[in-house]
C-alpha cells in the first residue's frame, strides 16, 4: 500500500490501454479517463473493469448485442445511473482530468449532455424546450434567450423547419423532429460532451441520416459518445469504436481498425453478425 | 331437458332489455333530481334570495346570503389547509417516497377517505371546538379540509407517476437537481390531472353537512372572524327543510338547486380539463 | 494488482463514507434533501390526522365503554334522562336499512353495469358511466330534500298501503303507515348507492378478459348465456367487492337518512314503522348532549362506525384488487 506513486499507477493504466487499443491517444487530448469501472445492479456484476479513454472533438461509437452494457456505461459518464435505486459504480472517472464522482452532480451534468432513445421533449413550446436548460441554470442572465435558441435550433438542423412555429407545442413535431429538438436542448447549455444513447433507433431512416448529418458537423467543438445497434452507423460516423459483450470492453480501437482489422475473434464475429 | 333455441333467444332479449331498463333507470334519475329542483326552486331564486340574511321565523321573504358567504369562507380555508396537505403528500408518495412509509400513507389517505362525513365532525369537534370552548368557521373549515386531503394526495400522485418517466430524466441530463425538475417539468405535465383533482375535492366538501352540525353549526346573521359558528348552504337546507314552514322549505329547494347545480357544473368542468388534456396529448 | 489499484490511485471504495457525506452536503445545497424533508413532513402529516382520530374517539368516548362495555351494542335502551344507553336500536336501524338498500340497489347496478359493460357500445357507455358518476356527486342533503317531499309522500300514500293490502299477512308489512320509516330510508340509500355498485361493477365486468366471452360464446351460447354463465361468475368477487363498497357508503350516510327515517330509536319488525341509524343518532342528538356520558356514548356510536367502515372498506379493496390482478394476469 503507498509503495507505488500515483504518477506509476497511471503509467500502467497507459500501458494497459495501448495494449488493448494499439493506438494510443494523446493525454491532451482525452476527454474521459475510465480506469477499472465496475458497475453493479444491486448484486448483478453489470460492468466488468472497463478501461477506456474517450478523445476529445471527436465522435465515439460503442457496439455491442443487447444487454452487453453500452448504455450501462454510458450513462456511468453522467452519473445518469444514480437516479435508479440498487445501483453503484467503482472505479475511476476524470473528466479532463477530474474526478467525475466527487464532482457537482449538477456541474458535471452541465458540462456533459445526454439524448436519449426515444425523444423526450418537454410538453411545452418548442422555445421553451430549448430555453430551458438556460433558464433554469440561471445562465440566461446577459444572454438574449431568443438569440440562444436560435443558435441551438441551427447547430441541431431544426431552424428551417420550425422558425415559424416556435410557441407551438414540441408534441406536434414528428419523431425525427423531436430528438432534433432533444439535441438541440442538450446543446443549448453548451456541454463538453454529448452522450447519445441509441439516438436514431426510434426514428426513420430519413431522420436518421439527417441526425447523423449533424452529428458530424457537431463533433467540431464537442466531443460524442454515442451508443448505437447499427454497425453500419457507427462505421460511417464515428472514429473511435468500442466492443462490448457481456459487460465487457472487449476491444476499443480506430473505428477503421476494428471493422476492417479487429484483434479479437468476438469481435470480429459480431461484425460478420455471427450472432448479436 | 334441452331448452329451445327460441326460448334461449328470448331469455336474451328480455335481458337486454332488463339491464338496459336498469341502466336507463340509473341514469334518467339524475336528470329526474336535477329537473325536479330546478321545477321546484328555481324561481325562488333572486337577487335578494342570494344577498340577503333569513327572515325571522314563520315571515316571508329573505335570503341566504350568509349561508353562501359562510361556505365560500368555510371553503377558502379547507382549501388553504387541505390542497397543500395534499398536494406535498402526493408530490412525495410519487417522486420521494420510501418503501413502508409509502405504504402507511396510502393506507392512511385511503382510510381517511372512507372515514364516515360524521366521524371527521366528531374528529374536529374533540380537537378544536372543545378546545376553543365554542363553535366556529375554523373548525367547520378545517373540518372540510380534512375531507379534501385523501382526494388531492389520491390524483396528485397518480397523475405526476402518468408523466412519463423519461421526462424527468431529460431534465436531470440538462444539469437540474431532482427538485427542480420534478417543479419545472414533472408538476406542470400533470397540472391538468391535479387541479381536477383539487377541483372534485371542493366539489365534494361543498356540499358536505354533517361534519359541520358541530362544528361551524349555524348562525342566522352574518359572522365576522373565525370564531363564531357560521351559517353555511348544505347546513340551512338541511334546517329549512326540515322545519314546519312553507316558505322555508321554498327557500330549501331554491337553495339545494344551487348547490346542485354549482356541485354539478364543477365536475362536469373537472371531466372536460381531463378529456382535453388526453386529445392534446395525442397531438 | 489489487492492492495496486487501492492504494493511491482514487477509487470509491476506501473514500466511500467522505464521498457520502460531500454528496449529501451537495445535495442538501441542491435543495434535494430540503424538498424530500418538507413532502415527506406533509405525508406524516396524514398519518399524524389518522392517527389523532382514532385517538380522539377511543379517548372521547371512555366514559360510555367504561360504563357499558361491550353491553353497549346489545341493549335497546336509549335514555339520556337516566344515562342509559344502549346502541341496538341504531345498530338495528342501520342494518335493516343497508340491507332494504342493497336489496333494491344490487339487480339495479348489477344489472346496469352488465348492460353498460357488455351490451352498449362504448361511447355510449363511457357518457352515460359519467352521468352515472355525476349521481354519485349529488349531495347527501340533497337526496334528503327529494326524500321528504318526493319520496314520502310517494310511500305513504300509494306505495305503502299496496303493499299492506297485498302483503300485510307479513309482520314487516303491519302497522301504521307514517310515511317515514325504515322502508322510506332504505328507498332513498338505494338510490345514492347504486352509482357505486354500477360504476366499480362496471369497471371489473370490463376487466375481464375477452377470451373468456369469446369461449362461451364460440360454444354456441347466446350473448346473455356468455355473461351470466362465464363474466359474471368471473367478476363475482370484484362485484361482491362493489357491494361492500356500497355497504360502507350506506352504513355512513347521515343527512338523507335522519330526514326520513323517523328518528325513533326503536327496534321494530314493520317497514313502516320510523326508525333510527347510528349516523342519524349522532347528527341529531350530538349538540343537544348533557353530561360526559351522553356525550361519550354518541361519540362511541361514532368510534364503531368508524371501525366498521375501515373493515368493510378494506374488504371491498382486496376483493375488488384480486379480480382486477387476476385479469391481467391472464391477458
Amino acid at each position: 500500500m503507498g509503495a507505488l506513486t500515483n504518477a506509476q499507477v497511471m503509467k500502467s493504466y497507459e500501458n494497459k490501454t495501448e495494449d488493448s487499443a494499439g493506438q494510443l491517444t494523446q493525454s491532451a487530448d482525452c476527454k474521459f479517463r475510465i480506469s477499472r469501472l465496475n458497475f453493479y445492479y444491486g448484486p448483478v456484476h453489470a460492468l466488468h473493469d472497463i478501461s477506456l479513454r474517450i478523445q476529445k472533438n471527436q465522435i465515439t461509437a460503442l457496439i455491442g448485442p443487447s444487454g452487453c452494457g453500452k448504455s450501462t456505461f454510458l450513462r456511468t459518464l453522467n452519473r445518469m445511473y444514480e437516479t435508479v435505486r440498487h445501483t453503484r459504480a467503482e472505479g475511476e472517472i476524470l473528466l479532463d482530468g477530474e474526478d467525475i464522482f466527487s464532482m457537482d452532480l449538477v456541474a458535471l451534468r452541465r458540462r456533459v449532455g445526454m439524448v436519449f432513445q426515444k425523444p423526450n421533449p418537454f410538453p411545452k413550446s418548442i422555445f421553451e424546450n430549448v430555453a430551458y436548460g438556460l433558464k433554469v441554470n440561471g445562465a440566461s442572465k446577459g444572454i438574449s434567450l431568443t438569440d440562444a435558441v436560435e443558435a441551438s435550433l441551427r447547430r441541431a438542423a431544426l431552424w428551417d423547419e420550425v422558425k415559424d412555429a416556435l410557441h407551438k407545442s414540441a408534441l406536434a413535431l414528428s419523431g425525427g423532429q423531436q430528438q432534433r429538438l432533444c439535441i438541440a436542448r442538450a446543446l443549448a447549455v453548451n456541454p463538453e460532451v454529448v452522450l447519445l444513447d441509441e439516438p436514431c433507433s426510434a426514428l426513420d431512416p430519413i431522420s436518421t441520416a439527417k441526425i447523423e448529418e449533424l452529428l458530424f458537423t457537431l463533433k467540431e467543438n464537442c466531443t460524442m459518445v454515442i451508443v448505437t445497434h447499427n454497425m453500419q452507423q457507427a462505421a460511417r460516423v464515428s472514429k473511435y469504436t468500442g466492443f462490448f459483450l457481456l459487460g465487457e470492453l472487449i476491444e476499443f480501437n480506430e473505428t477503421n481498425m476494428i471493422f476492417k482489422k479487429p484483434a479479437r475473434k468476438e469481435t470480429e464475429d459480431y461484425i460478420t453478425g455471427r450472432f448479436g | 331437458m334441452r331448452r329451445s333455441i327460441l326460448w334461449r333467444k328470448s331469455v336474451n332479449i328480455a335481458m337486454i332489455g332488463a339491464t338496459g331498463l336498469c341502466a336507463t333507470v340509473t341514469v334518467a334519475s339524475l336528470i329526474l333530481i336535477l329537473g325536479f329542483l330546478a321545477w321546484k326552486g328555481a324561481h325562488y331564486i333572486t337577487w335578494a334570495f342570494l344577498t340577503q340574511l333569513p327572515a325571522p321565523v314563520g315571515e316571508l321573504g329573505g335570503g341566504m346570503g350568509n349561508a353562501i358567504v359562510g361556505s365560500g369562507k368555510m371553503l377558502l380555508l379547507a382549501s388553504v389547509t387541505g390542497i397543500p396537505v395534499g398536494l406535498m403528500a402526493g408530490i412525495y408518495l410519487a417522486e420521494f417516497g420510501g418503501r413502508t412509509i409509502s405504504f402507511m400513507v396510502r393506507y392512511a389517505a385511503d382510510l381517511l377517505n372512507g372515514v364516515p362525513s360524521i366521524v371527521t365532525g366528531i374528529f374536529i369537534y374533540t380537537v378544536v371546538v372543545l378546545t376553543m370552548g365554542n363553535f366556529s368557521a375554523l373548525a367547520g373549515g378545517l373540518a372540510l379540509g380534512v375531507m379534501m386531503i385523501p382526494i388531492v394526495v389520491r390524483s396528485t400522485e397518480d397523475f405526476i407517476l402518468a408523466v412519463p418517466g423519461n421526462m424527468l430524466e431529460g431534465a436531470l441530463a440538462l444539469g437540474v437537481s431532482k427538485w427542480r425538475g420534478v417543479a419545472t417539468v414533472v408538476l406542470p405535465a400533470a397540472r391538468r390531472g391535479i387541479m381536477t383533482g383539487i377541483l372534485l375535492s371542493l366539489a365534494r366538501v361543498a356540499g358536505e353537512t354533517a361534519p359541520l352540525l358541530f362544528t361551524s353549526f349555524n348562525n342566522q346573521y352574518w359572522s365576522r372572524g373565525w370564531d363564531s359558528p357560521i351559517a353555511s348552504l348544505p347546513v340551512v337546507i338541511y334546517t329549512y327543510a326540515v322545519s314546519p314552514y312553507k316558505s322555508w322549505h321554498d327557500q330549501a329547494w331554491a337553495a339545494g338547486f344551487v348547490l346542485l347545480a354549482l356541485v354539478l357544473l364543477v365536475n362536469i368542468g373537472a371531466h372536460m380539463i381531463l378529456s382535453r388534456q388526453h386529445s392534446v396529448q395525442r397531438g | 494488482m489489487g492492492t495496486l489499484v487501492n492504494s493511491s490511485a482514487r477509487s470509491a471504495r476506501p473514500e466511500m463514507p467522505e464521498r457520502a457525506l460531500q454528496a449529501f452536503l451537495r445535495k442538501l445545497k441542491s435543495g434535494d434533501e430540503i424538498a424530500h424533508l418538507v413532502t415527506l413532513l406533509f405525508a406524516l402529516t396524514i398519518l399524524l390526522i389518522t392517527g389523532l382520530l382514532f385517538f380522539e374517539l377511543y379517548v372521547h368516548s371512555a366514559a360510555s365503554r367504561q360504563q357499558f362495555g361491550w353491553h353497549f351494542l346489545v341493549t335497546s335502551t336509549w335514555d339520556p334522562v337516566s344515562n342509559q344507553f344502549g346502541a341496538l336500536p341504531f345498530v338495528y336501524g342501520t342494518v335493516v336499512t343497508t340491507v332494504i338498500s342493497l336489496l333494491m340497489a344490487i339487480p339495479l347496478g348489477i344489472g346496469g353495469a352488465i348492460f353498460l359493460a357488455e351490451f352498449a357500445p362504448t361511447n355510449v357507455s363511457d357518457s352515460l358511466t359519467f352521468v352515472v358518476e355525476l349521481l354519485a356527486a349529488v349531495p347527501s342533503v340533497i337526496y334528503g330534500l327529494l326524500g321528504i317531499f318526493t319520496v314520502i309522500p310517494l310511500l305513504r300514500d300509494d306505495v305503502d298501503p299496496f303493499l299492506q293490502a297485498r302483503f300485510g299477512f307479513l309482520p314487516i308489512f303491519q302497522g301504521p303507515i307514517y310515511g317515514v320509516g325504515f322502508l322510506a330510508a332504505g328507498v332513498v340509500l338505494a338510490i345514492m348507492i347504486v352509482p357505486f355498485i354500477l360504476s366499480v361493477s362496471r369497471q371489473i365486468l370490463l376487466a375481464v378478459p375477452s377470451e373468456q366471452r369469446e369461449a362461451a360464446l364460440s360454444l354456441g351460447a347466446t350473448r346473455w348465456e356468455a355473461i351470466w354463465k362465464v363474466v359474471v361468475p368471473y367478476a363475482r368477487t370484484g362485484i361482491l367487492g362493489s357491494i361492500f363498497l356500497a355497504m360502507a357508503r350506506a352504513l355512513g350516510e347521515t343527512m338523507a337518512v335522519t330526514m326520513v327515517i323517523g328518528n325513533t330509536p326503536q327496534i321494530n319488525a314493520s317497514l313502516f314503522a320510523p326508525g333510527y341509524s347510528i349516523a342519524a343518532v349522532i347528527a341529531n342528538e350530538f349538540t343537544e348532549a348533557t353530561g360526559r356520558v351522553y356525550l361519550h356514548a354518541l361519540i362511541e356510536l361514532g368510534l364503531v362506525l368508524f371501525v366498521l367502515t375501515i373493515i368493510l372498506n378494506g374488504l371491498a379493496r382486496i376483493l375488488i384488487l384480486a379480480t382486477t390482478q387476476r385479469g391481467t394476469a391472464h391477458t
